[in-house]
């Protein structure tokens, strides 16, 4: 039951991304399924692959008991599942977020914006600033990632020399 | 991966389709399902196969790692100039009715739509392209045996 190999765990958790996918297709949510498989089972697992390829292969042996994370994990699933009691129907026409401003974008799309996608008119348009500021943290993130990763290629071809003059 | 033929010749096959297909999500977001986050993500994974199959170093003789970390930034600059532009048309910052002739707004909704989705493919491809450059750079070649 325990796995230690963290590839296997990588692809594990590649295929729970596809699997979600499916759940949000089935849930009519064709947008998020979409982001999902390609970000979370696709470019997720290379990534976790290119970061195991830098790391170690196989999980280090627990050194304490895994009595309290195993708590904390019930408790908060259970608290969770609890949260799901007071939630509306899957789908009930009458929840609050469908009688908020959804009406109002179904309404308004076809004669304001004018495109058949109304995700594309909210994502883009009506909500273009919050949109504006994901693409922000997609653009912060890569900044970061190449501060803490980059190497200068001067300095990675001085390496290969060495390893070159060692073999 | 020089003795992998399968491998080589069908990602080399997968390749443009996989462009093309990233280039159909991104034009048809306004349509169906898909825009320019799914989209660059699609368009990174056209190099990022590449890179694994063909090695790091040919990825870097197709796209210079400076030309992307410049498309991560001219993709955000993309949607801030449109917002920035209907701001000095005397609209609201991304109210792109500002982008039509009076009493065209819905022209202008597609141009604008169509604008910063183009900004968020770039920035989205190239980030993700950046992020795996940075990762796969840093790491040693690996032999097949070691998985």
């Amino acid at each position: 039951m325990i796995l230690r190999n963290l590839f296997a765990v990588v692809m594990l958790s590649g295929v729970f991304s596809l699997l979600s996918a499916a759940l949000f297709v089935a849930m009519d949510a064709v947008d998020v399924a979409f982001t999902e498989a390609a970000v979370g089972a696709g470019i997720s697992t290379v990534l976790m692959l290119g970061t195991l390829a830098l790391t170690s292969r196989e999980e280090k042996p627990a050194t304490h008991s895994r009595a309290l994370p195993l708590l904390v994990v019930f408790v908060t699933g259970a608290a969770l599942l609890y949260g799901t009691m007071d939630l509306p129907p899957f789908g009930a026409p009458d929840t609050p977020v469908q009688l908020h401003v959804a009406p109002q974008y179904i309404e308004r799309t076809p004669t304001e914006i004018g495109v058949p996608n109304i995700v594309t008119a909210v994502l883009a348009s009506y909500r273009g600033f919050d949109t504006l500021g994901e693409t922000a943290v997609v653009f912060v993130a890569g900044i970061a990632v190449i501060f803490l990763l980059h190497q200068s290629s001067r300095r990675r071809r001085d390496d290969d020399d060495k390893g070159e003059e060692e073999v | 991966m020089d003795h992998h033929y399968i491998l080589r010749v069908i990602s080399k096959m997968l390749i443009p389709p996989i462009m093309l297909y990233a280039f159909y999500v991104q034009f048809h977001g306004d349509f169906g399902p898909g825009g320019g986050f799914q989209a660059g993500v699609i368009f990174a994974v056209a190099f990022i196969l590449y890179a694994l199959v063909y090695g790091v170093d040919k990825l870097r003789m197709v796209l210079s790692p400076l030309v992307a970390r410049a498309g991560m930034a001219v993709g955000v600059l993309i949607y801030a100039g449109t917002g920035t532009y209907s701001l000095f048309m005397g609209k609201n910052f991304l109210d792109y009715s500002a982008l039509a002739e009076p009493g065209h707004a819905q022209h202008g909704q597609h141009l604008g739509i169509l604008l910063v989705e183009a900004g968020v493919g770039l920035t989205v491809a190239s980030v993700m392209v950046v992020i795996f450059l940075a990762f796969a750079s840093r790491a040693p070649q690996i032999k097949d045996t070691d998985w």
